[in-house]
């Protein structure tokens, strides 16, 4: 590529053929919910759409932790700790006053504020991790992770407390604490004269708030910030050398990865209704880590990849797992012999993955997914570290250079 | 997620709060030292943070209570030995193959990664972690599986304090693992491990089989890691049996490990038993209602926190040295 300009070089958009894309891309995401596309027309059902809310919630909360682990390199553990501080910031603002802690404010109090206190607590901790190096790092977050569970179970008056868990407020518009919302995001209804489900507007709001964090963690990587933070995941002391003040650009790592953090905590809280206190643990960290990993650390199109290739996955394989067993139960044909191999319907059926757990033996659907997640996370460190975006970098070399092989 | 330590009726009538803490804080202590321990050979002979200790830790143990109490091996061939005898059979099966899982789990997984960077080796064993953990799970079920020893709830009166049996055998276990540990590092073998930890490319062209070394550690860890898995599932701590609570609890080894520093040996031990006495002397003495439940459990990372805030590299570890 032959830039003649700086800002060419810089654009983010730098070939036309990635605005068409873009554009198209956009399209589709606009059009799903109306169910108007031949061949994806399925993900305008109710369930689907509120799979791709969740994408975009979890693309929100993986775009902060790429910009800590993948730009900045700095290793963390602790993601889920400071959703969870947004979540329960969220909730103290935003839900209706009860028998938990509620001020009943607007979204656009609390949904800012939710990113705005997880970036401050991820500052207040940050010079404790700035100090440490490398994989200590790594154990200081997990400490976070189990100190803001402790945290969370035991201050019941905010969080419900261990195993009840408390409701967040509703994604809907309001001036101030009026009774009926500006706009509702989560009621049947008509827009602009085209009658949406709750689900499809919920869905909505979520896209648009994931393109702007998309748009603002794009941006930060052309900044100055971004190149030094770049500049001390690729060799700290030069950074240092260079006049880069390392301790001032990994705290403000730490803050930003803990304001995206924030706002995903937030938003899933609110999407999934009732959260127990347990839910912010290792696990949703390491769920964020095999996102950014899965997808390419350090490459905002390979985190929204990763996005939809970790949450999409499970459902699929549950759909092909019970169309299967569907399958093997009626008996016939070579799909039924396949499936059969696989799928154990009964107790006495063996099988990798069962339809009926606790009967059959093998992994249930539940189990299998997760034995899957963790077999891909170690395939691709293996096999491609640049993760899907590097799949896609292949590919997409192999046809600029078609038919030639250079 | 993490239990409380459990007291069960351990008091002595005419003993001290105090007494009793130093044999909790003492029998917790060699547990995490214990893991510590295999975890520290692992990382410091073959560069990788092994974050899949704790599974192991739930399989080796799983595979103990598999062994005794539901394939009844080696028991079915040896129907004349006491129970107690076929018991301790089925424990050195399972550290046979725990040590055999380990071998395998190195050369497959890991040893593609050599020369990686440290975190992504890291990340990989995240993810055995998840594998491990879940099939294990799968394996136990729904409901602990007891461990079939022939200790049970027994106790040994000393009038001032009381010792479960199994607190004696795994003081008396942990003192042959770290001699034994101590002598292997002596041996032929344990002198071209050290020379690996040192320096894997010299090591290597000296003609030290970097890749035997790397298996050796992982045996010897996947080994200490069921001893500790055994332990965790026993009276004192989870009389019900193994089940996902053995990895939680194999988690909180992992402030030990950082107390002491990652890659000292010594540190493991003093950091295990540091985090041990503190967690038994905060759930003994601090009772404070506003602390509600579950505090002690989290006292090893806070112990960890603050050593971090003070020394970045633990107690014991070597500090890395920046050179332009």
């Amino acid at each position: 590529m032959l830039y003649t300009r700086y800002e060419a070089d810089q654009a983010l958009m730098n070939t036309g053929t990635k605005k068409v894309m873009l554009g198209v891309f956009l399209l589709i995401l606009a059009l799903i919910p109306l169910g108007v596309l031949p061949v994806i027309d399925f993900m305008s059902q109710p369930d689907w759409l509120r799979l791709l809310s969740e994408v975009s919630i979890f693309a929100i909360g993986a775009l902060g932790l790429n910009i800590l682990t993948g730009l900045a390199g700095q290793i963390s553990l602790g993601h889920a700790f400071f959703m969870g501080i947004g979540a329960y910031t969220a909730a103290w603002l935003g839900a209706p006053v009860g028998p938990l802690l509620g001020l009943n404010l607007p979204i656009w109090i609390w949904l800012p504020a939710a990113g705005i206190v997880a970036a401050l607590i991820g500052v207040a901790v940050g010079p404790t991790a700035v100090r440490v190096r490398g994989l200590y790092l790594a154990f200081v977050t997990l400490g976070l992770v189990f100190v803001g569970e402790y945290v969370f179970r035991n201050w019941a008056s905010l969080t419900g407390g261990s195993q009840s868990g408390r409701t967040f407020p509703a994604f809907e518009l309001k001036l101030w604490k009026e009774e009926t919302p500006l706009v509702s995001f989560n009621t049947d209804g008509p827009w602009f004269g085209i009658d949406l489900t709750a689900e499809a507007k919920t869905y909505y709001f979520l896209a648009v708030l994931a393109i702007l964090f998309v748009i603002l963690a794009k941006n930060l990587q052309r900044t100055r910030v971004g190149r030094a933070f770049q500049s001390i995941r690729d060799r700290d002391i030069a950074a240092e050398i260079m006049g880069v003040d390392e301790f001032r650009y990994k705290l403000s790592a730490f803050g930003i990865s803990s304001f995206y953090a924030g706002v995903s905590g937030a938003l899933f809280a609110v999407f999934v209704g009732r959260i127990i206190p347990e839910q912010w643990n290792l696990f949703l960290s390491v769920e964020f880590i095999a996102i950014v990993l899965i997808g390419g650390a350090g490459v905002v199109t390979g985190t929204i990849l990763g996005s939809l290739f970790v949450i999409v996955l499970p459902r699929v394989v549950e759909d092909i797992t019970n169309g299967l067993a569907d399958a093997v139960v009626e008996g016939t044909g070579l799909l039924a012999w396949i499936g059969d191999l696989f799928i154990s319907t009964g107790a006495g059926d063996f099988g990798l993955i069962n339809t009926q757990p606790g009967v059959a033996p093998g992994l249930s659907i539940a189990q299998f997914n997760l034995v899957l997640y963790g077999l891909l996370i170690i395939g691709f460190l293996i096999f491609e570290p640049l993760g899907l975006y590097g799949i896609w970098l292949r590919i997409r070399n192999y046809w600029k250079g078609w038919p030639f092989t250079y | 997620m993490t239990p409380g330590i459990l007291v069960l009726a351990q008091e002595a009538p005419g003993g001290s709060h105090f007494s009793q803490m130093l044999v909790e804080g003492l029998s917790l202590g060699t547990i995490y030292a214990l893991l510590a321990v295999g975890f520290v050979i692992i990382f410091k002979a073959t560069q990788v943070l092994n974050f899949a200790h704790g599974a192991l830790a739930a399989l080796g143990a799983f595979l103990v209570a598999g062994f005794a109490t539901v394939w009844d091996v080696p028991g079915r061939w040896m129907p004349w030995a006491p129970s107690w005898l076929s018991w301790f059979g089925s424990v050195l099966l399972a550290l046979v193959a725990m040590a055999l899982i380990g071998m395998f789990l190195e050369r497959v997984f890991l040893r593609p990664m050599v020369g990686e960077e440290l975190f992504a080796i890291a990340i990989v064993t995240l993810g055995l972690d998840i594998v491990i953990r879940t099939i294990t799970n799968d394996f136990i079920g729904q409901f602990p599986r007891p461990m079939g020893d022939p200790f049970g709830i027994n106790v040994i009166d000393l009038g001032w304090v009381r010792i479960a049996q199994t607190e004696v055998l795994q003081i008396v276990v942990a003192l042959i693992a770290v001699g034994s540990i101590a002598m292997f590092f002596r041996s032929r073998m344990g002198i071209a491990m050290r020379a690996t930890a040192f320096d894997q490319e010299a090591a290597r062209a000296q003609g030290i089989h970097v890749g035997r070394v790397f298996s050796i550690a992982w045996a010897i860890g996947a080994v200490l890691a069921t001893v500790a898995g055994i332990f965790i599932s026993l009276f004192p701590r989870r009389s019900a049996g193994v089940d996902l609570a053995t990895a939680y609890f194999a988690f909180k080894a992992f402030p030990a490990i950082i107390v002491g520093g990652l890659d000292s040996i010594v540190g493991g031990i003093v950091g295990g038993l540091l985090v041990g006495f503190a967690e038994s002397a905060v759930s003994t003495y601090v009772t404070a209602d506003w602390l509600g439940t579950g505090f002690a459990g989290i006292v090893p990372y806070l112990i960890m926190l603050v050593v971090l805030i003070f020394r970045p590299y633990g107690l014991f570890g070597t500090e890395e040295i920046r050179r332009v």
